[in-house]
């Protein structure tokens, strides 16, 4: 008896082994391992769809934590270990297609035609990544909070200008019914820093780095219009105007809602719960417009192909599947994430037209910029960060912005050119 | 000349062997890498073939100059008076920037200045964090070092005795050995909270409110200086621990033969139990400058080296521009010259505190 069944067991083995040999195996890294909302279900969802909607490729998924995911990917590309589909974050794109991480997507470009600018990853020609969402920012307040300080409430078409929105700051400071007038998120370190803020400096007329060459700072970051910038951020800490590096995380999360703040530069992550304590009241608006236009940051995570995958054509295959509509509607359902698509965003709970939060599809649409797309933008987003902090901890802002800008020459010319 | 290790000595040799490996593959090899490494421009991920650059990398790091900023003169050659009744200075950036007339000065910053007549003697760096690291190391190291040697002295004194309950005490005083220093850190950061964290809170309620919160983490005037007193407050159990072997290993006679002779408890203290511990207390000397130097975790969980850079320090440079900003040859290079002056201390303070005979 005992025999028998090890030989079934045997047997039983053997098959599901020949079945699996007809397939050939896709692995699949994600970044969303642990996460808060249902991304990582909707991810295993997507996989099992894919793997029994064909009999050719199996994907195997692996999740990491958000923190962990880019060592592990750099690690994994130094011992030749990388997975066959990566995800990745927009704007470190360039530098991983420049590092050989990943190699061109090489799909048909009518799939992305409608797609949401920010959501397709371009390094040297080629498409390389493509995501199933964006996200935008914007500043949060309440129609009553602007009514009651006689404040105009801007539209996408005309944003504050500059001088209006200092005004505004001024007269809601000035009354004292506030901890801060605006809260800029200054809790959030890291990738918040430049994603946020570095518009404003656009709208300034500055950048992180000269986009036409790619090889410089020079005259863009420390130029007249980055420093009339950092004088103005400098100024929003110094007139109490917004809460500084010190900011308590957990003050960042609920301050609007709590009255702490009157407005928050915040992401559409954080616009459901807005929505649920003001309805009607909460106002999502654009960016103030500092004489350059009003603008946003834009690209999130998305899939790509990774540079050593033998097996492109599953990877192609894969996330050809992954970007119909559907997924696109699920992941913003289940994420709150602005979907890459009008006609997807139509389907969804929020950005359906005069769906809460369809502004943000809008604003994505009409204003959003990309970071610098640039192998280089690793280094010069920090570099930027640490500009930005300093200056709001009164830093002296010439010379910050002039050290922020040999930093990143430096490493530009080290790095002969980042391949531009 | 042969002698007993090489002969006959195959089982020594066995046994030593996986040490000597993992030394060898952990210790010793890395090293040698880094040291390669800090003389080329070694990326943590690049399709560019490595260069060898020689010693660019610490001429970025170490190099300094000297200038002197003249005042800005009218046209009858008076110092310009600015309104707030200070000397007016042309600004440093137009002798930095793209001024063929000082190429020395290129790419430099201000580190420090001082007045000297109606000009300003200006000391320049080629690279301010790093000196401001090297600084805040220093100053890390010459504070914890003794002091927290000697809190953790006056400790083990304080339980080396017998009374009931003293292991309360001394399980109490080691706990925070024990507890991860990122936890620590985080937990230091709601201490230190600006506003109503719980420093702030205690000061106000001992003052009866007389005492102003103040934001321990995000001043650069308090910043290195709360970390510091975290680090002491978190190391200090583990040398205790080591002071009271130190201290239980000097023979109760000596004491009892002190006491005989009239010794009071000071006099016992300095010729008996200090001489005692002679050892230990080179011991924890070096073992503690040693780890002040490596301090990190505490910077990247609690301030990232902000703000101003006032808690900048090595290591925290070290990985932040290795892994941080891809360039492993800055982060090796900072490791090596850590070394360097690691070992430079030690090999100094085993000099200072040999046997004299």
């Amino acid at each position: 008896m005992k025999h028998i069944l090890k030989t079934t067991v045997a047997i039983g083995a053997m098959l599901v082994s020949t079945t699996a040999m007809a397939q050939t195996e896709l692995s699949l890294w994600y970044h969303g391992a642990g996460s808060a909302n249902a991304e990582e279900a909707l991810v295993n969802q997507l996989v099992e769809d894919f793997n029994a909607s064909q009999s050719d490729w199996n994907v195997v998924l692996e999740t990491f934590p958000q923190l962990a995911y880019n060592d592990a990917v750099g690690a994994a590309a130094l011992a030749g270990e990388l997975p066959d589909i990566l995800d990745v974050d927009g704007p470190i794109m360039p530098n991983w297609a420049w590092a050989n991480y990943m190699q061109p997507l090489g799909i048909d470009e009518a799939l992305i035609a409608d797609f949401l600018p920010g959501t397709i990853g371009r390094w040297d020609g080629e498409v390389y990544s493509v995501g199933l969402w964006d996200a935008a920012v914007a500043i949060m307040t309440r129609r009553s909070t602007l009514e009651k300080y006689d404040i105009r409430v801007p539209t996408i078409a005309e944003p504050w200008t500059g001088d209006e929105f200092n005004a505004a700051l001024e007269v809601i400071a000035a009354s004292g019914d506030f901890d801060y007038p605006l809260d800029l998120g200054m809790a959030w370190t890291g990738e918040w820093y430049p994603y946020a803020f570095s518009p404003f400096l656009q709208s300034f007329g500055g950048d992180i780095v000269d986009r036409s060459t790619y090889q410089s700072a020079e005259g863009v970051l420390n130029g007249d219009e980055a420093i009339a910038f950092g004088e103005w951020w400098q100024g929003l800490f110094e007139n109490n105007l917004a809460p500084g590096t010190s900011q308590d995380a957990a003050v960042r999360e609920t301050g609007l809602l709590e009255g702490n703040y009157a407005m928050a530069w915040n992401g559409n992550w954080a616009a459901l719960p807005v929505v649920e304590k003001f309805g009607d009241d909460a106002l999502f608006l654009p960016a103030p417009d500092f004489g350059n236009g009003s603008t946003i940051g834009a690209a999130s995570w998305q899939f790509g192909i990774s540079g050593t995958s033998e097996n492109s054509d599953g990877a192609r295959e894969f996330i050809e599947f992954a970007i119909q509509q559907k997924y696109l509607s699920a992941f913003s359902d289940g994420t709150g994430l602005v979907p890459s698509t009008k006609a997807a965003a139509a389907e969804t709970a929020n950005y359906q037209p005069g769906g809460p939060l369809e502004v943000f599809f809008d604003l994505s649409e009409a204003q959003a910029l990309v970071r610098p797309v640039t192998p280089g933008y690793v280094v010069s987003a920090k570099v930027f960060e640490k500009a930005l902090s300093d200056i709001a901890n009164g830093a002296d802002v010439a010379d910050t912005l002039d050290a922020a800008v040999d930093e990143i020459n430096e490493d530009i010319e080290r790095n002969s050119g980042y391949g531009h | 000349m042969a002698t007993r290790i090489d002969q006959s000595n195959k089982a020594g040799w066995l046994m030593a062997g996986p040490g000597i490996f993992l030394m060898t593959a952990f210790i010793i090899v890395p090293f040698f890498l880094a040291f390669a490494f800090s003389l080329t421009n070694q990326r943590l991920a690049s399709p560019n073939a490595t260069e060898y650059v020689g010693f660019d990398n610490y001429r970025g790091l170490l190099g300094v100059a000297v200038f002197t900023l003249e005042p800005e003169r009218d046209d009858a050659g008076e110092v310009v008076i600015d309104d707030d009744g200070e000397i007016s200075y042309p600004r440093l950036r137009n002798f930095t920037r793209n001024n063929p007339d000082y190429p020395n000065l290129a790419g430099k910053r201000e580190w420090f200045s001082w007045q000297w007549g109606d000009d300003r003697i200006v000391i320049l760096a080629a690279d301010v964090v790093f000196m401001k690291a090297l600084i805040n190391t220093f100053t890390f190291v010459f504070v914890v070092a003794p002091v927290q040697a000697a809190v953790a002295l006056g400790l083990a004194l304080l339980i080396n005795q017998k009374m009931r309950g003293i292991s309360i005490f001394r399980a109490l005083y080691f706990m925070p050995v024990v507890v991860s220093i990122v936890v620590v850190s985080l937990l230091w950061r709601f201490i230190y909270a600006p506003g109503d964290g719980l420093l702030n809170n205690l000061l106000g309620f001992f003052s009866f409110g007389a005492f102003d919160p103040r934001d321990w983490l995000g001043n650069p005037n308090t910043a290195l200086g709360s970390i510091m007193a975290m680090s002491i407050w978190q190391g200090v159990g583990f040398h205790m621990v080591i002071w009271l072997s130190g201290l239980q290993t000097i023979s109760p006679t000596l004491y009892e033969a002190a006491s005989i002779e009239g010794a009071n408890k000071r006099q016992q203290f300095r010729y008996v139990t200090w001489p005692g511990l002679r050892n230990t207390a080179v011991l924890i000397l070096i073992v503690i400058t040693m780890q002040a130097f490596a301090l990190f975790a505490q910077i990247d969980v609690m301030t990232n080296g902000g703000p101003l850079d006032s808690t900048q320090v090595l290591v925290f440079q070290a990985v932040e521009r290795g892994y941080g900003k891809q360039d492993i040859s800055g982060g090796s290079t900072i490791s090596v010259l850590l070394f360097v002056i690691v070992l430079s201390i030690s090999l100094i303070q085993r000099y200072l505190t040999r046997e004299k005979n």
